[in-house]
Formats: C-alpha cells, sequence, structure tokens
C-alpha cells in the first residue's frame, strides 16, 4: 500500500510554534505520523525532545492526546493507557514514543516488559543517536567515532547497540525501521501498523543538526544519505519475514549502495575518526546489509 | 489562557496541569529565531510541494492560485526548503534586523 505523499490527509495535528530546533527532523516525521494514526489516538511519552515539540505549560502545539511520563516508564504508562481503553471498551490507538536514551537505555526493561505481554500498543524509538535534550551526551545509540559533549577528547569507543535485533527477539506483531527523510515510507508504516493488533515496534532514525554538526538545510540530506549508504535500512518484520521497503528495494535491486564516507565527512561529529574506525564502520555496515539482503530473499 | 510567557498563578492551572486548547502554540512567535528568510520566486515555482512536505515549522500553506507560501510568523529559517526545492525557485535571503 502507497499513497501519494501530497494526496495525504490535509488535516494536522500539530500545529506550528514548536519549541524544536530550526532544521529538526522531528517534527517532518511525528506530523506524518499523525496522520496516518488520525485523531483517535493517546500518545505517551517521557523527558526528551519531543517534550521540547509538545511545549512548556501552558503552550501545546500538538491536537491529540497527550501524557507526560518518567524517563524509564513509557511503555509502563502506555500498557495502563491500553488495559483502560481495554476495560472501558473505547478504541484508541496507544502510541509511546522516547528517544534513544529513554528506550536503548533507560526505556528498556518496561518496553521488554510490555512487549512480552503482547500489549496492544505502537511503540516507537525516534533515534537521533545521543541525549541531544539535556545537551548531547553519548547514549548506547551513538555510533563507534562519533564526538558528544562526554566524548569530546576521544570519541566514543564502543559501536552502536543493535537494538532492532533486541525487539526482533521479543516477536513483535509488527516492527518497521523507517527515516523522517522518506515522509511517504514513514506514513505508509504507521498506517500499516494502525491496522495490526498487538505489541508494534517502530525504529525511526531522525537526523539532528544541533548534535550531529551539520547545516540546519542538510536535514534531508544527511538522512537520504545514510539509507542511500545502508546505513539506516528501510524494512518491516512480520511473522519473523523480512521485507525491505521503498528506498531500500529499489537499491537491492540495483545493487547500487553509496560509501559512508560521504555521509561521515559532512557530519561535524565524526571529524577525528581515524581511517581504521572508517573502514571498521563500512564493514560493519557492509555485514548488516549483507545480512538483511540474505534475509528479505535477495 | 496564559500569555507568551507561560507565568500564571497556580490557582489558574487546570486539574493535572493538563492543557485543555490544544494547539495553541500557533501563537508563539518562532520567527524571530530565523537569520535568513526563504522567499520564492513564483515564476520558477512548478508547485510541487516538496517545500510544504519537508518544512519542520509547517510555515507553508495553499494559496488560491496552489503556490505554497512561506508564513513568516512561524519560520525559523534552517533553509529545508530551500535545499530540497528542485527548481531552485527558493533562495535564502539576509535578514535585515
Amino acid at each position: 500500500m502507497s499513497t501519494a505523499i501530497l494526496d495525504l490527509p490535509e488535516k494536522e495535528y500539530i500545529m506550528p510554534g514548536t519549541r524544536t530546533c530550526a532544521g529538526c527532523g522531528l517534527p517532518i516525521a511525528y506530523r506524518f505520523m499523525l496522520k496516518a494514526l488520525g485523531p483517535n489516538t493517546i500518545m505517551t511519552h517521557p523527558a526528551c525532545c519531543l517534550t521540547i515539540l509538545h511545549g512548556m505549560y501552558p503552550k501545546t502545539p500538538v491536537g491529540i492526546n497527550a501524557v507526560n511520563n518518567t524517563f524509564a516508564s513509557t511503555a509502563a504508562s502506555a500498557a495502563g493507557l491500553a488495559a483502560g481503553f481495554k476495560a472501558t471498551g473505547q478504541d484508541f490507538t496507544v502510541l509511546a514514543m522516547a528517544g534513544d536514551g529513554g528506550t536503548f537505555d533507560m526505556g528498556i526493561q518496561a518496553l521488554s516488559g510490555a512487549a512480552e505481554r503482547e500489549t496492544d500498543f505502537i511503540y516507537v524509538c525516534y533515534d537521533n543517536e545521543a541525549y541531544m535534550n539535556t545537551g548531547v551526551q553519548r547514549s548506547s545509540a551513538t555510533p563507534a567515532g562519533a564526538m558528544t559533549t562526554t566524548t569530546s577528547v576521544v570519541p566514543k569507543e564502543q559501536s552502536k547497540k543493535d537494538f532492532i535485533q533486541i525487539m526482533e527477539a521479543h516477536h513483535p506483531a509488527y516492527l518497521a525501521t523507517t527515516c523522517s527523510s522518506y515522509p511517504g515510507d514513514v506514513y505508509n508504516k504507521f498506517a500499516k501498523a494502525r491496522n495490526i493488533k498487538g505489541t508494534r515496534f517502530i525504529h525511526l532514525a531522525i537526523p539532528c543538526p544541533t548534535g550531529w554538526g551539520f547545516h540546519t538545510r542538510d536535514t534531508v540530506k544527511i538522512g537520504r544519505l545514510a539509507v542511500e549508504s545502508a546505513i539506516i535500512v528501510l524494512y518491516e518484520v512480520e511473522k519473523g519475514e523480512v521485507r525491505l521497503t521503498g528506498k531500500s528495494l529499489s537499491m537491492a535491486k540495483s545493487g547500487r549502495r553509496k560509501p559512508v564516507d560521504e555521509y561521515l565527512n559532512m557530519q561535524g561529529r565524526f571529524r577525528k575518526m581515524t581511517s581504521a574506525q572508517v573502514e571498521e564502520f563500512q564493514k560493519q555496515t557492509d555485514k548488516h546489509w549483507e545480512e538483511l539482503l540474505r534475509r528479505a530473499g535477495f | 489562557m496564559a500569555k507568551e510567557t507561560g507565568i500564571i498563578s497556580w490557582k489558574q492551572l487546570n486539574l493535572g496541569v493538563a492543557i485543555t486548547t490544544p494547539g495553541n502554540a500557533a501563537e508563539l512567535r518562532t520567527g524571530d529565531w530565523r537569520s535568513q528568510r526563504p522567499e520564492t520566486d513564483l515564476e520558477t515555482c512548478t508547485k510541487c510541494g516538496m517545500c510544504y512536505i519537508f518544512c519542520p515549522d509547517m510555515v507553508y500553506s495553499k494559496n488560491d492560485e496552489g503556490f505554497y507560501i512561506q508564513n513568516y510568523y512561524h519560520c525559523k529559517g534552517c533553509g529545508i526548503c530551500a535545499k530540497e526545492c528542485p527548481v531552485d525557485a527558493i533562495t535564502m535571503v539576509q535578514e535585515e534586523n
């Protein structure tokens, strides 16, 4: 199922006047997510960049119901909301959305518990690869070689946690990865997730000009480069079957893929990377891509 | 409802500190963050809508002739629209003040 991007519903659930940094990728994706999910959605989020987007009391740019909660309890809060709607017989989509710190680091136990109980909700991890809201501190989603304010002298040495594999091991009803630079892909995946019952996990990659060190105008371009060099792969998993989508599918068919250099060179956070680290980064990217190609049957 | 500053007495707070007017941040002027503003050349514009799709601040809206026009009250001047425009109809112009 795919929809032409300009034929999407015109009704907006997020208004101008957000407090996100100029050039943030999050509102682009969030806008299309909410268009796909519609007005009968209740969302819950911890302290993260999304809280900045949702605004400071008494102002909010969003037009759907939202609950603020603490860092480690996003999925627990969503499980409570889902149980409440089940008990009262109301038809609402429960959306939990947290950043990479609130998912990869702190939120993992609540999310793992909720996924094991097969709670009926959509969990979105929007991944900007560090604690951007609090001032770019390293998280377990930060890739090796990246500088953050807590790895400013020696860049991070450990590679990124493969959280999507951890979530796949929970066998959710639907698992997908997407990127804010492909709004059509974001819309299609959320429209699909909306009609599935059970735990649905979506990993959403968001470029961050402030933390990654690139010009605000390049947000969309960086996201595209990440997909074109297979650092981020767009795919979905249902019943253990991997299906590539969008740009990643056409890349798999054509066999064309960019080297990671262009992506790395455009960002200030990778400027201390040694050539051995770049080589290692390319090797890991190749391995991940080939593994997914094999699983998708290419 | 509180003014721009958001400072109100605790007696005026809603139960659960809930915000009951959705989308009221539209009053918030984020346009003064900007140092460059996008300007569209309507003669080159093909009405493709890329600026409308990728604008992170939802400042583009369609006018009667089908062109997407920016609202400078909210535009933060990130330049994504100018970069993504396939026919380079949008240029970033330095703000004078």
